[in-house]
């Protein structure tokens, strides 16, 4: 299904980079697909997005990739040229002007197949370039939009696709040594600690990262033996277990749907009044921000980080915490909990709990830089050096607050720091603040 | 009829014709677009949500700390070229004269060498607008006729106004009928192109910002 090509010559204004292709399409179909998809979230919003741009560059000054490399074509606002290019010459409210005149050409495949390496290889959706943007854009948001429009057009980076596809279909985004449900079990046994699967009735409904399930499994034993603590009737389900989406990072609009429905149907099939996130960024925004709209109207329940959760309970009274006598930590906020999606204060609520000296990064918060890897980049392997390079600064930062610990709540930053570290023989380890709460139960 | 009265009578009805149906049309056929529902539920509320999309309208137009090490030359020149361009329009008397005959409203002027060498300075920074979207690579990668010629309509107007007060090339009112053609030539090219962020700007940010801040998130 997946076909490497490497353009000839290169279209448009960037540099040819090979794309992975999905589909027998021809080029016209290509770009007619992507179109089609793209206008499909045509709105006012979009409109505005789009008509807005002053091509001040600024967004550039905020990106990690453009800041790593200096490489114009990182420019966030490029990395959507053919759609704009397209939306003015096909649908703006002057588009006959723009084509009586010439002023904007027609899309090509090849200019397409050259964007694959911007919108995916190369963003990790953070939203940086939002916050930066003086006419208010947000370019992360039509980003979004575009990769959808590039993976209706066949367009996604093979590994995405191929999760994304393996995900909708099973429920895992690849097949792993024994099912996810087994592995579970084997955690709750490895960690003592009860695993509560498939209750009919639940006030909590969790879910896991599979990230945590193959590399961090005492993530994954902290969320059981929180939730054991708090006495909260909860429950995994084993026909929605996963909690990433990577029908969202490879765009998949119906497969991101029908992977947020699985968690949807389990959590209303137990009678969840709060379905909670684990530690992982994106599965926030698909759930929290986007699901509804997938599934078509609001969801009877809520949907929180765990994070956030826990410090519910804490200020109920209900968490009760250890110090834990790290001393002086650092943390990462993870770009879709922060800066996309408003969870700031819960994990430093946490920390405050804990004791914690925390060392805020030079960039944190809103401003926080993202690890690098999400977006499914991680996942993405011919992204790995440019990623790599991105990174150079952020661990820099953590290196200068002179921490000891250093602290996320999202296993995919979690991993991207794991994977630097071997990388660059980097001397930190990356710990789970959840974790760290399970360690610390009053 | 003199060129200068074309300028000013027949050129300057059309122009001012297709400006104001021309950013009509633009902004109808974006904001009456249809927008998505939000099916989500929010973490602030419509009126909390309103009121910080209502900041962000603002506060927008201050770079935040952060950043401004590296958008601080950019900024600071935008800033510069746009006071310019508004003291010289609308304090210059002879403009004031002009838009009294159009809508029968007027004000307090500043000196004519004042606004002299406002519009001296002004046509300085114009140039170092070009020369850095000219020479800064994420500029020149971005930019297209829009940035182009926008830029030249807006320098034109300029130059011409001080061709004019100065006397300098032709005959007054030759000097004056390009000045005013050049205006009439930039309101027509306004609903077109880029210029037109004097009208999205706000609407933008504001509307941008209600969403973010509908989700708690910094905005």
């Amino acid at each position: 299904m997946s076909a490497q090509s490497v353009n000839a010559t290169t279209a448009g204004k960037v540099r040819a980079m090979p794309a992975d292709l999905q589909g027998d399409l021809s080029n016209q179909a290509r770009v007619e697909r992507a179109m089609q998809s793209f206008a499909m979230d045509y709105g006012a919003m979009t409109a505005l997005r789009l008509e807005s741009c002053i091509h001040c560059g600024m967004c550039a000054d905020a990106c990690h990739f453009y800041i790593a490399t200096e490489d114009p074509q990182y420019t966030p606002i490029l990395k959507v040229e053919p759609f704009k290019q397209a939306y003015k010459r096909e649908s703006g409210p002057f588009a006959l002007f723009f084509k009586l005149f010439g002023l904007k050409q027609r899309v090509s495949a090849a200019e397409l197949e050259n964007w694959q390496h911007l919108l995916f290889d190369s963003c990790n959706m953070c939203g940086r370039c939002s916050i930066i943007c003086p006419m208010g854009i947000d370019v992360a948001a039509l980003i979004e939009q575009a990769r959808r429009a590039m993976f209706d057009a066949g367009l996604a980076p093979a590994e995405l696709y191929a999760k994304a596809r393996h995900q909708q279909q099973t429920g895992q985004p690849e097949s792993s040594s024994e099912p996810y449900l087994e592995m579970l079990k084997a955690i709750g046994r490895e960690f003592h600690v009860e695993i509560p699967m498939d209750k009919s009735k639940a006030d909590v409904m969790l879910c896991v990262p599979r990230t945590d399930i193959e590399h961090y499994p005492k993530a994954v034993a902290a969320l059981a033996r929180v939730m054991q603590h708090l006495g909260v009737e909860c429950t995994f389900r084993s026909e929605g277990l996963v909690a990433e989406n990577y029908g969202y990072y490879a765009g998949g609009r119906d497969w991101q749907r029908r992977i947020s429905l699985r968690l949807i149907e389990q959590a209303l099939a137990c009678h969840a009044k709060v379905l909670v996130v684990p530690e992982c960024g994106h599965a926030y925004t698909a759930l929290r921000w986007e699901a509804a709209e997938l599934y078509g109207k609001p969801l009877p329940f809520r949907v929180l980080h765990v994070t956030e959760y826990l410090a519910e309970q804490l200020e109920a009274g209900r968490l009760k915490l250890h110090k834990a006598g790290n001393g002086e930590v650092t943390f990462h906020d993870p770009c879709q909990l922060a800066r996309k999606g408003g969870v700031m204060n819960a994990p430093r609520q946490l920390m405050q709990a804990l004791g914690l000296d925390l060392h805020e990064l030079e960039n944190s918060k809103a401003f926080s830089f993202c690890c690098g890897g999400g977006g499914g980049v991680l996942d993405i392997k011919r992204a790995a050096p440019l990623r790599y390079r991105t990174m150079e600064s952020k661990l820099r930062e953590v290196d200068d607050t002179g921490a000891g610990t250093f602290l996320t709540s999202c296993s995919d930053c979690r991993a991207t720091f794991d994977d630097a570290k071997a990388h660059f023989n980097w001397d930190k380890s990356t710990h789970s603040l959840l974790e760290m709460v399970a360690d610390n139960l009053g | 009829m003199e060129l200068l009265e074309f300028a000013r009578g027949p050129a300057l009805k059309v122009a001012l014709v297709v400006f104001c149906f021309g950013v009509l049309w633009r902004l109808v056929g974006t904001v009456l677009l249809r927008f998505h529902p939000h099916l989500s539920v929010p973490r602030n509320g419509f009126f909390k949500s309103f009121m910080l999309g209502l900041a962000v309208a603002g506060s927008r137009s201050w770079p935040y700390r952060r950043f401004i090490v590296r958008t601080g030359y950019g900024e600071a020149l935008g800033y510069s070229y746009h006071i310019g361009l508004f003291l010289v329009i609308l304090f210059f008397a002879p403009h004031v004269l002009f838009i009294k005959s159009l809508f029968g409203v007027s004000w307090a002027t500043l000196p004519s060498s004042i606004v002299t060498i406002i519009a001296v300075v002004t046509f300085t920074l114009l140039l170092a607008v070009l020369f850095r979207r000219l020479a800064y690579s994420v500029l020149r990668k971005l930019s297209n006729f829009d940035d182009y010629f926008s830029w030249f309509v807006t320098t034109l107007v300029i130059v011409t106004g001080l061709m004019a007060t100065a006397h300098f090339g032709a005959r007054y009112e030759t000097l004056m009928a390009w000045h005013i053609l050049s205006f009439d030539l930039l309101l027509i090219w306004f609903p077109f192109g880029k210029l037109m962020h004097a009208f999205y700007i706000f609407p933008s940010r504001m509307i941008n910002g209600y969403f973010l801040a509908r989700k708690g998130a910094p905005s």
